[in-house]
């Protein structure tokens, strides 16, 4: 039971910005820029900076839902993601891609915790300043995010292939959901 | 030095609203919806929400800029800084006191907010919409300490900036300013906040 009166049966954030649409449209805005929009990372890559620090936030819902639409988005080489999230060391990342995860893990923890040293080591791989603004921006946004869904106790789905659904729609992008009656 | 370029004469947030205005246009309109519009809550109250979970979050612009603006709308300078050191104890009513022990859990985890904390918190007549708020502000926070501090952008150290500051988020809000932020561009490179 979330802790306050949101539709019943619908899950995670969608309970929430239907529960409060005026702050739900901003909210899906922001994901829809920072994850699809224009951005020298592509829409994949964004979605594992996602899944990443929400797994690192224990927010299972927003875990799980970012993870399916990165592994709808990286299609063939959708392995990566379950590498990421689980035996990191194994997973098939670019160098400058592992760089970034380390910085968006650091954000995770505090924005504090990235020292220069760690963004010197992504622009030896090749980082711009707009990838490494966007890992930092997605990673605090998911901070956000993952505290919203959470700290609210929204219903997080415990079927695998609720996710797998949730993954296929968000690929195609962010769009408010609207209340049916 | 900021990790990658900004105007040299936009410290802390608004330079990075305004290196990507696409993705800061969102989070203006969230910030100023949840701060200065409609609500049971005060304006002052919601910039001790803001207050509370940046001083935690050990962010210094953050935590200067909104106290400073907590300072204004409250009329006193004393309730920040008690709410700052023991929300407890602090000169607020009951509810608020409940509301910013939640957006205190918000600032470590979700996960750490407790069916104690939100029944504390009705018990002490707060609303659903006023419980989904504070949540919503401190994650929000969350997001922008962790901005401003993972790029680390400039920080002043000049307690007249911030007051400055405080007026402009009074008068203005959280919306871009219509004529963008030239004006505060100075010859000799030292900072202007209004």
């Amino acid at each position: 039971m979330a802790y306050i009166n949101v539709p019943e049966g619908v899950p995670g954030i969608r309970s929430l910005v239907l529960f409060r649409p005026e702050t739900g449209k901003p909210l899906y805005q922001l994901a829809q820029v920072l994850l699809r929009e224009d951005s020298p990372l592509t829409p994949a890559e964004r979605e594992l900076i996602a899944a990443h620090v929400s797994s690192r936030n224990n927010c299972r819902f927003c875990m799980e839902s970012h993870a399916a639409a990165a592994r709808c988005l990286y299609g063939t080489d959708k392995q990566i993601v379950d590498d990421v999230l689980n035996a990191p060391s194994r997973a098939d990342l670019s160098p400058k891609m592992r760089a970034l995860l380390h910085i968006a893990g650091k954000v995770q923890l505090s924005g504090k915790q990235v020292t220069p040293e760690d963004i010197a080591a992504a622009r030896e791989q090749g980082a711009s300043d707009r990838e490494i603004h966007d890992t930092v921006l997605i990673a605090a946004a998911f901070c956000m995010f993952n505290r919203y869904v959470d700290g609210l106790a929204s219903w997080t789905p415990t079927d695998p292939a609720v996710y797998e659904e949730m993954g296929l729609r968000m690929a195609k992008g962010y769009v408010l959901p609207k209340q049916t009656t | 030095m900021s990790y990658i370029p900004l105007e040299q004469h936009l410290p802390g947030i608004t330079g990075l609203l305004e290196y990507r205005k696409d993705s800061g246009a969102p989070i203006r309109e969230l910030t100023q919806i949840l701060l200065r519009g409609e609500s049971t809550l005060t304006a002052g109250e919601r910039e001790l929400i803001a207050t509370v979970v940046s001083s935690r979050n050990e962010c210094r612009f953050c935590t200067a800029a909104h106290t400073a603006a907590a300072n204004i709308l409250l009329e006193n300078t004393d309730t920040v800084e008690a709410v700052k050191q023991d929300i407890d104890t602090a000169p607020v009513s009951d509810k608020l006191k409940t509301l910013l022990h939640i957006a205190a859990l918000v600032q470590i985890s979700g996960k750490a907010v407790t069916a104690e904390a939100i029944t504390a918190a009705k018990q002490a007549g707060a609303t659903d919409r006023e419980i989904h708020d504070t949540v919503l502000i401190a994650a929000l926070f969350c997001l922008y300490n962790r901005y401003v501090d993972g790029l680390a952008t400039m920080t002043p150290t000049d307690p007249a900036f911030y007051e400055g500051l405080g007026q402009r988020l009074k008068q203005h809000g959280y919306n871009r300013l219509p004529q963008g932020y030239d004006h505060l561009k100075t010859k000799d490179n030292t900072l202007k906040s209004i």
